[in-house]
Parts: C-alpha cells; sequence; structure tokens
C-alpha cells in the first residue's frame, strides 16, 4: 500500500485582528463596582485576556467572545451588551457570505475543519450549490479513513487521456500509444485569480504551496520570470500569447500547459505535443448552453483535459447562465451517453468557495476542479474587491511573505482534504475517482420538493 | 390505538423564572432619574413587566414587554407615566441572537414556554423559523368550521402506543406523542441528564441515555429510560439492558451521519472516564459504522441478541437519512424492531463537522413521506411506529411530521434551550458549555438546579401539548393518531396559494 496521503498543518496566526460578527459593548457610566463583577466570571476570560491591537487600534475583546451571554445576562445595572457588527455583515457579497469568508479563515489559521455543537443553524436549502445533499450509509460499508481506518480514502485523480482498451500486436506486446497521465493527490489545482493587488508575492505563496502538496498551480505564460523555474514541475503555464512564442526548452520541461479554446485549438494541442509528447494539455473553455456539444467535439478529436470554467459566482457569462453544477452535469451525462466519458478528464472551476462545493462538483461530474478566491482569503482577503478598481489591499495581501502564505493555503486545503474524506466517508467510498458522476449517491432539491411537497394539500 | 386514553394526570404548571438576572427578550425598557416612585406602571402592565424596587420600580421583566404594539393599549406604559420616565427600546442583543432555524423569537418563544407554561404574548413566531424551507414553508389547512372551536380540550387524545406489532412483548402507551432523546453523560451534565428524565416521567414518557453510559442517579426512573446501544459501546452492560423497556440502537445519528460520535479529551473527566469504561482526559471516538453489522442479516443478529437478553423489551433503531431511508425502514422492520426513528440531517447537539450537519443525508421533512408511503405500499405501516426527530423545534413541528407521516417525535435541542440554551454552538469547546448546560464542569454544572431544569421542561412540553390539542381541534380530529400522514391537511406556500384551498391557512 502506498503511504497514506496527508497534509501537514499547523496554527498560522493572523496578521490582521479578524472581523467578528458581533461585538461587546460596556458602559462604565453606572458600573456599580460590585465585589463579584460578572467580568470577572466570564468562563472564557476575555476581560482578563483584553489587551489593545496598537496596529490596527482594536480591541481584543470581540475576537475572544464566544456569545455566551451570561455577563450581559448578569451585569446588574445592564451595563454590557452585545449587538451586531456592521463591517461583519458587509463581508464579501451574496454569494461570498460572511459565513463562508470567516470559515474560511478559521481553516487558514488552524488547519481544523469547522466543528461546532448544536445542529445546523442555516437556510433549508438554497441556489447552487445548496440545493442538493450527498447520501450516507447505514450500515454496509468499510471501514473509513481517519481515527479508526484501516483502509483509507484516495483522493488522488488523474488528468489526462485515459485509453478504454489497449491494443496488442501478434506478438503480444502493446502496439497502442499510451497518453500521458499526471496524477495529483487531491482533485484541487490553484487557478489563476479573477482578481488581486500586484501578484508577485501572492504567486510564490500559491506556487509554494502546489509544490508541498503535489498539485500545481495555474501561471500566465506572461507571468513566467526566471526565479519561478525551481517550480516548473508544478506549473501548468496558461497560453495567454502566442504559443509560437513559447520557448522549446520550455516546453519540454513542462508536465502540463493550458491553451484557450479556438478554432484550431487542436492545431495547437499537436504542435505542442510535437515539441514534449509526454505532455498533457488542457483546454480551457467556457461554460454555455453550447459546451457539451463542445466537449463531444474535442473529445472525439482526442483532446486529454478540458477546464469549463464559469465565473466567480458558479454563472456562464451570458445573457441566461445556468450554474456550473447544472452545466457539468449535462456535459457528463452527455459524454456518459456517448460512451466517450471515460476517455476524457474534465476539471471545472467558478464559485468553488468550500470543501462542499469540490465533493458536490465532483458527484455532478467533474474529475476535479480549479479554486481561486479561496487562495485569497485564506491569506486573510476580505473580498472587497478593492484590488479591482486599484485601491490599496486593506490586508496589504501583495506584501505576504511567502511561507506564510504557502501555510495558510495548505491549512486551508488540509481542511478541505479532511472534509472531503468526511463526506466520502459517511458514504462509504474509498476513492474520489469513484465519487465522480456518482449523482444516484446525491439528493437533489428540485427532485425531493416535486417528489413531497409539490403534491400536499391536494385532496383525494 | 391506545386502549385508555387520557387517564394520564398531567402535571401542574408552576412558573420557573430565569436563572440569570435579565432574561432577554425583544425589547429593553429604561426607566429614568424623573421617575417619581408613584407605582402607576407595577399597577397597570397587565404582563407584570414591572416589580417593586427599592428606590423605584424595576422592569424586572421586560421580556414580558409586548413593545411599540402595547401603544394601543390605555394600559400602555410609556404614555400613561405621568413623569415620562419610561421608554422602550428594541434590544440590540436579538439581533444577533439565533439563527436562520432557531430564530430570536422561536428562542425567546421556547423561554417563555418554560417559565410559564404558556403560549408567549409579546407577538413572538413561536411556531416557524426563517429558514425558508420544510417545516418553515410548510402551513396546515383549518377547515373553516372548526376555527375558534376553544371547548373540549380534554377529550382530545395525544398518546400513541409504542408497540404495534403482534408480538408477545408488552404494549407500552406515552400520553404524549414524543419522548426525549439521547444526550450522554459526559456530553450533558448529570443536572441536565436528570432533569429531561425526571420530566420525561411526570409526562409519562421516556428519556435516551444517549451513548455514556448509565448513571447511577438514573436508576429510579428506570421504567421511563430508553438505554442507548451505539457503535462506541460506551457504558453498555447486560445489566443495563435488562433494566430498561426500551433499548435503541444508534445506527447513525442525524447532525452527523455516516461519522460516529466524539468527546473530547477536555470532557472526559474521572466519573465520565469511570462510567464509558475509558482514560481520563482523552478524548472518545465512537466509530463509525457498527462492525459488527455490515448486512440486514447481521442487523436482524444485533435485534435479536437485545430481545435475548431482555424478554421484555421494545427495540428501536435509531437511522439517519440517506437515499435509500425507505429501504432501510423496511429492512429495521423485517429484522424485528418495534420503533424506528428517523434522524433528520439538520438536528442534533452534540459537535459535529459544519460539513457534515449541513450537507449529508436529507432533511426530516424530505424522509418522513418517504418512508410512510413506501411502507404503507408494503402493506406494515401500522405494524411498526415511527419516531421523527433532526430539527423538530416547536409543536407545530411536531404536528407537521405527524401529518407527514411519524407516529410522534423525538427532541433534544428544544429541551436545552428549554434550560436557557442560547445556541452559541460551542457546547465542545474548552471546559464545555458557558451556561452550565452541556458540561462536565463542576462549577459550571452548579449553575443550574435540577429542579429548576425539571420544571422548565415540564412546562415546555405543557405548552406544546396544549398547542397540539388545539391544532387538532381545529382539523376536528379527536386523537393524535387520525393525524399520522395527513398529507391533505398541509400545504406548501411556495406550491400552494390560499385560493386553491377549502380552508385557511395561517400567517406563520
Amino acid at each position: 500500500m502506498p503511504p497514506k496521503y496527508n497534509i501537514h498543518t499547523s496554527p498560522v496566526p493572523n496578521r490582521f485582528q479578524s472581523i467578528t460578527k458581533s461585538g461587546v459593548i460596556a458602559w462604565e457610566e453606572g458600573c456599580l463596582k460590585c465585589a463579584r463583577c460578572v467580568k470577572k466570571e466570564c468562563v472564557y476570560k476575555v476581560y482578563e485576556k483584553r489587551s489593545l491591537d496598537t496596529r490596527q487600534m482594536l480591541d481584543t475583546l470581540d475576537s475572544e467572545c464566544q456569545d455566551c451571554f451570561r455577563c450581559v445576562q448578569n451585569c446588574p445595572n445592564r451595563l454590557i451588551q452585545k449587538g451586531l457588527n456592521p463591517t461583519y455583515k458587509v463581508l464579501g457579497d451574496h454569494y461570498w457570505t460572511p459565513e463562508i469568508i470567516s470559515s474560511l479563515w478559521f481553516q487558514a489559521e488552524t488547519g481544523r475543519i469547522p466543528v461546532s455543537g448544536g445542529g445546523y443553524g442555516g437556510p433549508f436549502s438554497g441556489p447552487g450549490f445548496d440545493a442538493m445533499w450527498t447520501d450516507m450509509s447505514e450500515i454496509v460499508r468499510p471501514t473509513r479513513d481517519g481515527i479508526h481506518g484501516r483502509e483509507y480514502i484516495s483522493t488522488n485523480v488523474d488528468l489526462g487521456r485515459k485509453l478504454m482498451f489497449l491494443e496488442l500486436g501478434p506478438d503480444g506486446s502493446i502496439v497502442s500509444p499510451a497518453p500521458p497521465l499526471v496524477e495529483i493527490p487531491l482533485p484541487v489545482i490553484f487557478d489563476i485569480l479573477p482578481w488581486s493587488p500586484p501578484r508577485e508575492k501572492i504567486n510564490l505563496s500559491l506556487l509554494e504551496c502546489a509544490q508541498s502538496l503535489g498539485t500545481f498551480t495555474v501561471v500566465r505564460q506572461s507571468d513566467l520570470t526566471p526565479d519561478l523555474e525551481k517550480y516548473l514541475p508544478h506549473i501548468i503555464v496558461h497560453v495567454d500569447g502566442k504559443p509560437e512564442n513559447l520557448p522549446p526548452e520550455l516546453i519540454k520541461r513542462l508536465r502540463m500547459i493550458e491553451i484557450p479554446d479556438s478554432e484550431n485549438v487542436m492545431a495547437v494541442q499537436a504542435m505542442l505535443k510535437e515539441e514534449n509528447p509526454q505532455l498533457v494539455v488542457i483546454i480551457r473553455m467556457p461554460l454555455n448552453s453550447n459546451a457539451s456539444e463542445r466537449a463531444l467535439q474535442l473529445t472525439g478529436q482526442g483532446a486529454e483535459v478540458l477546464h469549463l470554467y464559469a465565473d466567480e459566482y458558479g454563472l456562464e457569462e451570458v445573457d441566461q447562465p445556468l450554474f456550473i453544477k447544472e452545466r457539468v452535469k449535462e456535459i457528463h451525462l452527455r459524454l456518459v451517453e456517448e460512451g466517450v466519458r471515460d476517455q476524457i478528464t474534465l476539471i471545472a472551476s467558478g464559485g468553488i468557495a468550500m470543501a462542499e462545493h469540490m465533493a458536490k462538483l465532483i458527484i455532478c461530474g467533474a474529475d476535479a476542479l480549479t479554486i481561486d478566491i479561496p487562495l485569497l482569503v485564506a491569506m486573510e482577503c476580505r473580498v472587497c474587491r478593492r484590488c479591482k478598481e486599484g485601491i490599496a489591499c486593506p490586508v496589504e495581501i501583495d506584501q505576504v511573505d511567502p511561507a506564510w502564505g504557502s501555510a495558510r493555503i495548505r491549512n486551508l486545503m488540509a481542511g478541505w482534504h479532511n472534509q472531503l474524506l468526511e463526506i466520502m466517508g459517511a458514504m462509504g467510498m474509498r476513492e474520489v475517482r469513484r465519487l465522480r458522476g456518482e449523482m444516484g449517491r446525491a439528493m437533489f432539491f428540485e427532485d425531493l420538493e416535486k417528489e413531497i411537497f409539490a403534491t400536499m394539500g391536494k385532496r383525494g | 390505538m391506545p386502549s385508555e386514553p387520557q387517564k394520564f394526570d398531567f402535571p401542574d404548571i408552576k412558573e420557573v423564572p430565569s436563572r440569570f438576572r435579565n432574561a432577554l427578550g425583544r425589547y429593553r425598557i429604561a426607566i429614568n432619574k424623573s421617575c417619581n416612585n408613584c407605582g402607576l406602571c407595577i399597577e397597570l402592565c397587565p404582563y407584570g413587566v414591572y416589580k417593586k424596587g427599592a428606590k423605584w420600580p424595576k422592569a424586572a421583566c421586560d421580556h414580558f414587554c409586548t413593545g411599540f404594539t402595547c401603544s394601543i393599549n390605555e394600559f400602555y406604559c410609556v404614555n400613561r407615566c405621568p413623569e415620562k420616565a419610561i421608554t422602550v427600546t428594541v434590544n440590540p442583543a436579538f439581533e444577533i441572537l439565533g439563527d436562520r432555524r432557531w430564530t430570536a423569537d422561536l428562542l425567546a418563544s421556547t423561554w417563555h414556554m418554560a417559565e410559564t407554561g404558556e403560549i408567549p404574548h409579546q407577538g413572538l413566531n413561536y411556531k416557524t423559523g426563517d429558514s425558508g424551507g420544510g417545516f418553515d414553508k410548510l402551513r396546515f389547512i383549518f377547515p373553516k368550521e372548526n376555527r375558534g372551536n376553544e371547548e373540549g380540550f380534554e377529550d382530545v387524545s395525544t398518546a400513541i402506543e409504542l408497540n404495534r406489532s403482534d408480538d408477545s412483548r408488552p404494549k407500552i402507551t406515552i400520553p404524549v406523542p414524543f419522548y426525549l432523546g439521547g444526550m450522554s453523560f459526559g456530553s450533558v451534565s448529570i443536572i441536565t441528564m436528570l432533569s429531561r428524565v425526571r420530566a420525561a416521567v411526570a409526562l409519562g414518557t421516556f428519556c435516551c441515555t444517549g451513548e455514556g453510559g448509565y448513571p447511577e442517579e438514573l436508576m429510579d426512573y428506570d421504567d421511563h429510560i430508553i438505554t442507548q446501544v451505539a457503535t462506541g459501546l460506551f457504558g453498555v452492560r447486560e445489566e443495563t439492558i435488562k433494566r430498561v423497556r426500551i433499548v435503541e440502537f444508534k445506527y447513525a445519528q442525524g447532525a452527523k451521519p455516516g461519522l460516529g460520535g466524539h468527546l473530547l479529551g477536555d470532557k472526559v473527566t474521572p466519573r465520565v472516564a469511570q462510567m464509558r469504561e475509558a482514560v481520563e482526559g482523552s478524548a472518545l471516538f465512537s466509530p463509525f459504522p457498527f462492525h459488527s453489522v455490515y448486512s440486514v442479516e447481521d442487523h436482524k443478529k444485533h435485534v435479536d441478541w437485545i430481545k435475548e437478553t431482555n424478554s421484555k423489551a421494545l427495540v428501536s433503531v435509531k437511522v439517519s437519512t440517506p437515499t435509500d431511508v425507505d429501504m432501510v425502514t423496511v429492512g429495521s422492520y423485517y429484522a424485528g424492531a418495534h420503533i424506528v426513528q428517523l434522524d433528520g440531517s439538520y438536528g442534533g447537539t452534540g459537535a459535529a463537522p459544519d460539513i457534515a450537519k449541513k450537507n449529508i443525508a436529507m432533511p426530516i421533512e424530505y424522509a418522513l413521506p418517504k418512508v410512510h408511503k413506501f411502507l404503507l405500499a408494503e402493506g406494515i405501516r401500522d405494524k411498526i411506529t415511527i419516531i421523527a426527530s433532526g430539527g423538530i423545534r416547536t409543536a407545530y413541528d411536531m404536528a407537521k411530521a405527524i401529518a407527514m407521516g411519524a407516529d410522534g417525535v423525538c427532541l433534544g435541542t428544544a429541551d436545552l434551550v428549554a434550560l436557557e440554551c442560547i445556541r452559541c454552538h460551542h457546547c465542545e469547546s474548552g471546559r464545555g458549555c458557558a451556561r452550565g448546560i452541556a458540561t462536565t464542569d463542576e462549577e459550571l454544572t452548579g449553575l443550574m438546579e435540577l429542579e429548576w431544569g425539571t420544571r422548565r421542561i415540564i412546562n415546555m412540553y405543557m405548552a406544546w401539548r396544549h398547542q397540539l390539542i388545539a391544532i387538532l381541534k381545529k382539523l376536528g380530529m379527536k386523537s393524535v393518531t387520525e393525524l399520522v400522514g395527513r398529507f391533505d391537511v398541509l400545504a406548501h406556500l411556495d406550491y400552494i396559494k390560499q385560493e386553491e384551498i377549502e380552508g385557511e391557512l395561517e400567517r406563520f
């Protein structure tokens, strides 16, 4: 058995104090100076530990408080109150919600998965990824990963074109050429960021982390500088200029390259593979209503990997966009129907904000996926998008120490990896490769609503 | 059908105020220094907001205040105060209390019911939360002719039978269609555990031990205890199985379907460790699944083992809600279970990964109708008792779950809220619950008294029972058993409009 894939974590403190949901408001005026002040009785000792973060002029009180309300409820003159933090409320947007952002911060800081008591407190369902649930298995399944695991769960995936069968020569030797495959230990690749402050140090953080995890970072051809050379085995070069301009020695040293879809994309692929037959070529194409047709076509023409992308909200960049999971489902099923699904690798991206999105998108038919904004959030990004306007980053992400940045991202990925194991463990699955397209092991909002609620109230 | 319903003598309501100095309500009242202590406010307020103080009146119970809506009344204190010394404001804490499932309104309503045994009068929504789906979008369709019929509450039966099989084991009728779910000793304090058990005794129903052994303090209440056999087998002994009338197998739980229980090291005190035959201070994991059960035949062996050990006990099987929950239920029936408890994915009290709570397995609102219809088609629906749990917060949720196919429900979180849980979700951290509910820390456990806890839970459930009867009466039913599986009395606001209905939909 190969060694178990394990992502090493260690706590990596925030550089800036994080934004909490609520704040303590305590008045001094009217204080009765009780001998046993409620502040001294705080279980979490937040008042004792209290200090002022001089750099940001922020009180540490709010980040320590656990919302037990005992001081609020016991102060005889009711001088302590808790209120909603207005800064928290406006974090991110409707999709990148304050809850998602603070959960990502927690994971990047601690390397742990979010655990809490008291049941679930969120909405019943929602649009997009929130309109599906994953399956579990009551009894019949093998031992799960984790503390008790005798057999472990593999999260490895292969990127590249796969053979459906081998052709043998008259002497029994294999004559079909084996296309190159790249194996990554978790189904996540770091993508080009949709926006960021100047990205030199950010790129270094991403690359350092991709290397330590054994995965890849997509880097624009135009961003390739000589100092990135040592990371080449973990770089997917995104060809944003003329492919002819790529130095042949570079192409020879790469394991994967990404080219945008175009009319002559297969010719470009052929040219690159001519230069380096071991190169895996990814074709980046937008999700839209033509995507399944195009995917089928490209598969027929010998494409190896398709990278299907949506925008940062998981939506197609067209007038009446479909959400990524719906379109990926459609493409997957179309390729299955035509009997070619297993020949090609599908990577999907856009709007993947939480570990659960990763598992759900794989269930809907993606082999692997790429992420972008969560990488920034791991480095304390507040999704304010001011960098898009050229305004300075409030948390100075352009200044991060790459060692710090990569450790934060590694923590986040460890959290995601463990959460993927939780989901697969509950389903009784031991291979993320087998999770792909397993829609029968998921429950979809639309189906359940139709089956259960739509008929209620009707007589007879 | 239970033979002699309504013979049960239900406990009286006794008011039990908050353990804390300032109860939390939607409004806050301040009396400024111009107060001349005339005492008019104390006299006027019918809700008992004001109490006599040393120098001037105190708004000691402003959680009973009905706020600005009161201004239409001639007794509105703000207007009547001769010195204009009273101001009413919205409590800023109300904005951050609770969440989409347990809204601030639901928390405050539950606290109100636990304190007074009455339905809240403050205009709080005590029926639904704000989750935007499931129970929160379902409404009863009440035929117009039954509206306003407030008499004859005694004639309506809320009793259910737990043994509906034809075997020779005893029938067990409980006078209310619910029992209390498993929370282990270790995850909650002994006071919390005993409060729940004693409330179950007073209400003639049961309380489950959870997976943490059978503390000797419970022995006086054996006849009202369900002992749990879960995957870790913590504290399970032949002797404890022999002692009870119902034994529950926990295959999975809704909060973390497909994952085992987890008690953090901090909570494993010497007492907890001894009970569980484990080492003090080291974290305890229950494996998942039962490593002795990999097929339905193995499951039958399990059930037979319990039946052999205790020849009188009923066997309950607690499962979560996967895609094939209907098949699982049928399998349990054929293996000989009397009760199947379906634990939906949104409930639970213990520590669980957030990803599991939200995403794994389906909400109970989907699972119940699926199972009910499947059992009907199999012709065995009347041979088994279906208990729903996982996200049942109110009397209305309970009634809806029954209308969707459950015989009764199982509760946990509501009990904790009655004990003034504020749902901060930090049960698992450090010394445990800061409010002394889910903790084994001695000092924190001391924050609550047994009699107080018992009474709070009884009060809340008496208010629930009252609401259930009111619902049944409005539906023209004489027994809660008539409500089982009546999809026709429910409407989902997304799919049916008032115009399409003969009858009335409630706003909340």
